[in-house]
């Protein structure tokens, strides 16, 4: 069983972001990166499911510029067993691209499992997965909150989040690619020892421009800007009997939303 | 030709809100481009689809068939791309719910289109798609541009009107008997959650609580103003992380980004990533014992007190007014 699973690296969910000033981006000094959360979900998941089959590989994949290392380096610590760092090289990219890239190197691989996040929260795109799964050929559930490997060990049943609180149950046999929601599982911590031995696991390094062949970005995105701060508005004085009715009141007659 | 097609959604063959939202929306763009908008509604029992004809669509592409009752990614990609192939729309809109986010990035990556996913605004510049969606969970926005021929994007629910420019206009309803193909990854039920209540993503109206909830039991409160407003009961993840809420529920970066009308934060001091994640929102109430509480400088209104008293308050006041 070769389990492979598409990991990114992302700024902190505490990060302030602050635009360059001609627009092009965001300014990334002083920003801490962290593991996508999703995507830790996607190296637990697939970290169990080889304990569970009782033999296999786990493969961390992942581009992006050179810190991207530190992401592999983390799944390793967890307990995969070797990572392939793809470098974009500086080379601006869309989900298109990305997608393109990734998929090569997967059917290369030829996985019979791919876990990935169900989005990245820097971009928070969601286009990747599916696109890997269209490009590769790989049948997809995304948004799974759980997955149990069939006593077959070929496939598997998972459940699919939608709205309102609903679950879709399916039932998939293996290749698919599984894309990981909040709640599937715990991340395990890496110790100590996961650490030491982390560092002398197999490491790869792939160049994004030479798996790119004819693929071009299909959208470019431009104009990066904050959003325009919520001012602050009333704050309601008296009793709470009172407060109560005149905000029932503005709802209706100001801001005409009952 | 600059036509614009809507995939259009579904609930149990009834045609979606979103669905007309996003067909008023579609209306106004093809007439900067000089085009029709058509839709495509895929699914089995499908009612009035020529009811989108009033919004501003001129002929609906139907699939109707048991094999697609369920709802499959590959075979709704696979319906799609022939109808698009065949009609070549150079625009093709969708909806951000849970299904327009499965397929859309899987159908625009088989049509060889740009995808710009989530958008809270689309316009017409120089004869092409912008679109403009937010990143980082709201902290930021872009404009996407598109190099593609066929130009695609979804968009959050509640971010255009559902506008009747003809009314009693009936759309053209064309029926194709498009085969879904095998279908690999195949779904053998669904799973209803516990209340039939509109998903956060999709609520206009939503009431949501905090860390001061103290409790799970304490979230009954919330429900019962809910109820008499027909939300959708939210939580931040303090909450959902002290196990008040399940994780469903949860606004935020790492939970729901929500876009609803209005907003009702009850004991919700306004973490960064809450405060991303319900941005959008058209108004925000703040319900807060803190006075310093930074969602309370964020909201339209106000009230610094204790939310146990208040909620119930609004509760038989909303009931009062919207009995009149």
């Amino acid at each position: 069983m070769k389990i492979g699973v598409l990991v990114k690296q992302v700024p902190d969910t505490e990060t302030k972001i602050r635009i360059k000033g001609d627009a092009s981006g965001i300014e990334v000094d002083g920003i801490k990166y962290i593991v996508n959360p999703y995507c830790e979900f996607a190296v637990e998941e697939a970290l169990k499911t080889k304990e569970k089959i009782g033999t296999g590989e786990v493969v961390i994949l992942s581009l992006g510029p050179t810190r991207t290392v530190d992401v592999i380096r983390t799944g390793l610590a967890m307990g995969a067993d070797r990572g392939i760092h793809i470098d974009d090289g500086g080379i601006s990219m869309d989900s298109f691209t990305v997608a393109a890239v990734l998929a090569k190197v997967i059917q290369n691989e030829k996985f019979d499992l791919l876990f990935c996040g169900k989005q990245a929260i820097d971009d928070d795109c969601a286009q990747v997965p599916q696109m890997v799964a269209e490009l590769a050929n790989f049948p997809q559930v995304m948004v799974a909150d759980k997955f149990e490997v069939r006593g077959d060990k070929k496939g598997a049943q998972v459940h699919r989040r939608v709205g309102g609180g609903a679950k879709e149950v399916y039932d998939v046999d293996f290749p698919v690619l599984i894309g990981c929601e909040k709640g599937i599982n715990t991340p395990r911590y890496a110790s100590l020892p996961g650490i030491m031995k982390a560092k002398s696991k197999p490491l790869a390094v792939l160049k994004a421009v030479d798996l790119l062949g004819e693929s071009k970005p299909r959208t470019i995105a431009v104009n990066y800007r904050l959003p325009p701060e919520r001012k602050a508005g009333k704050i309601l004085k008296g009793e709470p009997e009172q407060m109560a009715r005149e905000l029932v009141k503005l709802l209706r007659e100001e801001a005409k939303v009952i | 030709m600059g036509n614009i097609l809507v995939i259009g959604e579904h609930h149990e063959g009834k045609v979606k809100k979103v669905t007309f939202e996003l067909v008023s929306k579609a209306a106004e763009l093809a007439a900067t481009l000089g085009g029709e908008v058509d839709a495509v509604l895929v699914g089995h029992g499908l009612q009035n689809p020529e009811e989108l004809g009033s919004y501003g669509a001129k002929k609906i592409y139907v699939v109707d068939t048991p094999k697609l009752e369920k709802y499959n990614t590959e075979g709704t990609v696979k319906v799609i791309s022939e109808i698009a192939t065949e009609v070549k729309p150079s625009v093709i809109l969708g909806t951000a719910s849970s299904l327009g986010k499965d397929f859309f990035p899987r159908l625009a990556a088989r049509l060889g289109a740009g995808l710009a996913t989530d958008c809270t605004d689309l316009k017409i510049q120089d004869g092409k798609l912008l679109a403009t969606r937010p990143i980082y969970a709201g902290k930021a926005f872009v404009d996407v541009k598109f190099e593609t021929e066929i130009q695609m994007a979804t968009a959050r629910p509640n971010s255009f009107q559902p506008k009747v420019t003809q009314a009693g206009a009936k759309a053209e309803v064309v029926s194709k008997a498009i085969d879904p193909g095998a279908l690999r990854a195949v779904m053998k039920e669904i799973v209803k959650g516990q209340s039939d209540k509109v998903d956060l993503t999709e609520a206009s109206i939503i009431v949501s609580g905090g860390r001061a909830m103290k409790n799970a039991e304490n979230f009954k409160i919330l429900q019962e103003l809910a109820d008499v407003l027909g939300a959708t009961v939210g939580a931040s993840r303090a909450a959902v992380d002290s196990g008040y809420a399940p994780h469903d529920m949860q606004v935020g970066q790492t939970g729901k980004v929500v876009n609803p009308n209005l907003y009702i934060a009850c004991g919700i001091s306004g973490a960064i990533q809450h405060l991303a994640g319900m941005r959008t929102s058209k108004v925000v109430v703040a319900i807060n014992k803190d006075p310093e509480a930074p969602l309370l400088q964020k909201a339209d209104y106000g009230i610094v007190g204790d939310l146990f008293q208040i909620v119930p308050l609004l509760t038989q006041e909303f009931k009062k007014i919207l009995a009149e």
